[in-house]
């Protein structure tokens, strides 16, 4: 496992550099996106895209925070995702729907969420930990399919998006997007300064050498749960986003296969760099938005009929794409990025 | 009333907890000797289903199909391991989680590419149609007995197997200590190879035996899968008796919670709060159970000694 | 003699049927650089894990400045002055060398779930860190990647870190090992210069070394203490010769 990341900067400043332009870039995008979006024509659709990216990015910059820097491999991620829009939908549902009970009532109930599963799943090492925070995940979507005051396996639409402080703010796609990327910056800042703090250091020990750290004096568990606590907070609130942007909630949001998709995220992104999971989130919902029409232009030669069967069943260029990422591209985009090309 | 209502639920939870443990059985393996976390494992009882399903609409019994199945999935089993597997077994865990999780997103969308997305059905073979009446006024499947039959066969074969043959003998020293068997001069490779095969052979004859009483859809291992895990994990990774205990557990916990969590809580609730509690919890408990088992003994009933 | 700083009771480890350390007691007084040797698998090893708490024992107790550390987790024996060296190095490879020391600082600084500010740039850290440093001549590569460093140079980290914790008593296992002639002179000659300032338990296969520096040398054979004297007697010791020492000379 020591050798899962590489996060420390190198000591060669030029790249250093180099790296830290991606976010800024990155934001930049971002924040440019909206006006393109209105020369496009097609704003609705690119606004609601690119809304989804950033509330997936904050969830995938979440994991990342214990994946990238702690190697907690939590494929139960989905769950938190599930909570922070189930607690936007059943208080909506009971007539509270302001953002400003809403969030805290998310955040207050990811974070014991995460406290009572995490202190159970950290006893445990390795696969183990994989296993049960997979199995807690589906606990909870369980719960949630049953769950028939709240529409059980249909899930719930929202009367509306939420108010805040008694206004409708967020009716607009435009308002909604600005604070999504407000969000989005607000917690990349707020991991950036963890990961770099007194604590992220012990996180970062941790993660390289567990025994190391007991041999200084260090109880790693405090350290990994208050991660996980962490963590599981910041994917809350893209829980409450995301029930906002679809204006409805489903178990769907927390199956497992959607902590997979996080997980698959952050490591395409690139491991342990925040942004990179940014990245990450945005090429895996571009590709699954865009892959059955590339599919289908780039398979120009073949008869109509076999192209769009091919589009059509587009995840399966998905899953051995996966593999090879995994097999090829250890790095993922930033490990691109970061290093120069070979030959 | 309710004895024999009890009594017909705890032959489904003993049916569905022979189920879990064939494909439990082949994942403790995997992950016992190879120290591999095996996310595909779930589809592979669905290709079970699904050759079962094409090979009866082909040959018209289901005998047949049966044992044409088993030597194609121990076949798909070893092509996966030659083309994805044997390239991640040096890799840390979440390489190999990734990488199987692909293999589920592939295939998937693969069985639906191949027969299309509405279930398929199997006939319930001739032979074992009908039910029987266990006690009196009680009919049962037999199709349900002709499963638990065969859980208890292969339980009992590969308890033999594992504890009185010389791969068995292999097998179990690779759980606990791998370094060693390469060590004794065997091809650590090759034990791999027929491990997975196998393992991936037993989880396509549990998918294949569930075919006619289930629907055969695409997806339909993954939510087996984590139960599966479930079942490893309490048990012990790595150990088949605690794989097979936890099994039985688990599909006994399971069967009967979710037929009588509802009437318990009747007992400290009212009826309707009953019923939706009931309901809410029920599919809850062996996620609690787990916990609960974790929570004292952290790597499960029957730890493997490392 | 003064009250010993660390009293093993009895202590026992045995896998199985194979008895690993066998009913040793040790006292080791303050001050004193205390030596073990023995010889391959006499469990020297695994008595550095016992008292340092990475492996439970059997059955004894571990006495630590006369109180029971027995039941203690490996963190808070270090909390309380006892800190140990691997003979396997274990550092942390990404982080600077200073930065491995750093983390032993902040760990005794009590604050470590301190969320913001760069831990990096703390001067309170970085400065007793590179005092460690100094001490054991790595100040030059402060800033060099541990797992960059050439093997001593691991070596000599290992025992920044060790030093980092403030310990009152140093368990070092076989801090020589692997090193080539030069850095294992500089290694003994940092020893030298720590032994009286602290308290060493040192478990070392360099004969020359354990005999220059060690004030009492203790000598297990097959999990027991056989003996138990100064440098000179153990020499002179019958049984140590024909256990050990007369096995080395054959060699």
């Amino acid at each position: 496992m020591t050798e899962l990341v590489q996060t420390e900067p190198s000591p060669a400043p030029s790249l250093g550099t180099r790296v830290e332009i991606v976010p800024i870039f990155l934001f930049a995008a971002f924040a440019a996106a909206p006006l393109l979006a209105t020369v496009s024509g097609a704003e609705g659709y690119v606004l609601s895209l690119l809304t989804r990216v950033m509330i997936f990015g904050i969830a995938a910059m979440a994991l990342d925070l214990i994946l990238g820097y702690g190697a907690l491999v939590s494929f139960g991620h989905a769950a938190f995702l599930g909570l922070g829009g189930y607690a936007v939908g059943i208080l909506a549902s009971h007539g509270i729907d302001d953002a400003l009970v809403q969030v805290p009532v998310a955040l207050a109930a990811s974070a014991l969420f995460a406290l009572v599963t995490g202190a159970i799943s950290l006893r445990t090492k390795g696969v183990y930990f994989i296993m049960i925070t997979l199995a807690f995940g589906q606990m909870l979507y369980f719960l949630a399919t049953s769950l028939a005051a709240y529409g059980g396996d249909d899930g719930m639409t929202l009367p509306s998006r939420s108010l805040v402080a008694g206004f409708s703010v967020l009716k607009s796609d435009f308002t909604f997007y600005w604070i999504c990327l407000l969000c989005l910056l607000g917690t990349y800042a707020f991991s950036r300064a963890v990961v770099a703090s007194r604590f992220g250091r012990v996180l970062r020990g941790t993660r390289d050498n567990a025994t190391r750290m007991e041999a200084i004096g260090f109880r790693p568990f405090r350290f990994q749960l208050t991660a996980y606590v962490i963590s599981g907070m910041m994917t809350g609130l893209a829980g409450c986003l995301l029930a906002n942007q679809a204006e409805f909630v489903s178990p769907a949001f927390m199956t497992w296969q959607r902590s997979g998709e996080l997980i698959f995220m952050v490591v395409l992104g690139g491991l342990g760099s925040l942004h990179g999971a940014i990245i990450g989130a945005a090429a895996f919902l571009l590709l699954e938005e865009f892959l059955p029409e590339i599919l289908h232009a780039a398979s120009f030669f073949l008869s109509d009929e076999v192209r769009d069967h091919l589009a059509e069943n587009w995840k399966m260029v998905f899953g051995p794409l996966l593999i090879l990422v995994v097999l090829f591209a250890r790095g993922g985009i930033m490990g691109l990025l970061r290093r120069p090309r070979h030959g | 009333m309710t004895a024999t209502l009890l009594f017909v639920q705890a032959l489904n939870g003993l049916q569905f907890g022979l189920i879990l443990f064939l494909i439990a059985a082949g994942l403790t393996l995997v992950f016992g000797v190879m120290d591999f976390i095996n996310l595909a494992h779930g589809v592979q009882y669905m290709v079970g289903a699904y050759l079962v399903a094409a090979f009866s609409a082909w040959t018209g019994s289901f005998g047949w199909a049966l044992l044409l199945a088993l030597p194609t999935a121990l076949a798909f089993g070893l092509l996966l391991e030659a083309i994805v597997f044997r390239h991640l077994y040096d890799r840390d865990h979440l390489d190999q989680v990734l990488a199987t999780f692909g293999i589920i997103l592939f295939l998937n969308q693969g069985v639906k590419f191949v027969w299309g997305a509405a279930p398929l059905s199997v006939p319930v073979p001739e032979l074992l149609s009908g039910s029987v009446e266990i006690a009196s006024g009680l009919l049962y499947p037999v199709y349900r007995l002709a499963i638990i039959a065969a859980g208890l066969v292969v339980a009992i074969l590969l308890y033999g197997l594992v504890n009185h043959t010389r791969i068995g003998m292999l097998v179990r020293a690779g759980a606990s200590n791998a370094a060693m068997v390469s060590a004794l001069g065997v091809n650590i490779q090759r034990l791999f190879m027929v491990v997975f095969g196998f393992g991936a052979m037993l989880a396509g004859f549990a998918g294949a035996m569930v075919a006619p009483i289930l629907s055969v859809e695409p997806g339909m291992g993954d939510n087996i899968l984590i139960l599966a895990f479930v079942v490893i994990v309490i048990g012990g990774i790595g150990s088949i008796r605690g794989a097979f205990l936890a099994a039985l557990l688990i599909g006994l916990v399971d069967t009967l919670g979710r037929s009588f969590a509802p009437n318990l809580l009747r007992l400290v609730l009212d009826p309707a709060a009953a019923s939706q509690t009931g309901r809410a919890i029920a599919p809850m408990l062996i996620y609690i159970f787990m916990a609960a088992v974790l929570f004292f003994r952290p790597s499960g009933l029957f730890p493997v000694k490392r | 003699m003064a009250e010993p700083l660390l009293e093993l009771r009895n202590l026992r480890k045995a896998y199985g049927a194979l008895v690993v350390t066998d009913n040793v007691s040790l006292s080791v007084t303050p001050g004193e650089l205390h030596a073990v040797i023995g010889p391959n698998g006499a469990g020297k090893t695994t008595l550095i894990h016992q008292i340092s708490g990475m492996l439970p024992s059997d059955t004894g107790s571990i006495l630590f400045g006369g109180e029971d550390i027995t039941s203690l987790p490996m963190p808070q024996r270090v909390r309380r002055g006892l800190a140990r060296s691997f003979q396997i190095t274990s550092i942390l490879p990404g982080f600077s060398a200073l930065e491995n020391v750093a983390l032993a600082v902040q760990a005794r600084s009590g604050s470590s779930f301190r969320l913001f500010g760069k831990a990096a740039q703390e001067k309170n850290l970085n400065d007793p860190a590179m005092e460690c440093l100094s001490q054991v001549g790595l100040a030059a590569r402060a800033h060099v990647p541990a797992g960059l460093l050439s093997h001593g140079e691991k070596r000599q980290l290992e025992l920044a870190i060790g030093l980092a914790t403030e310990p009152k008593l140093l368990l070092l296992d076989e801090p020589l090992a692997g090193t080539g002639h030069e850095e294992s002179l500089r290694v003994v000659e940092t020893l030298r210069r720590l032994k009286g300032r602290l308290t060493i338990v040192l478990i070392e296969h360099d004969m020359e070394a354990v005999f220059a520096l060690a004030d009492r040398v203790s000598v297990l054979v097959y999990g027991r203490v056989l003996a138990t004297d100064t440098p000179g007697r153990i020499r002179e010791n019958p049984d140590v010769r024909a256990a050990y020492l007369g096995e080395e000379e054959l060699v």
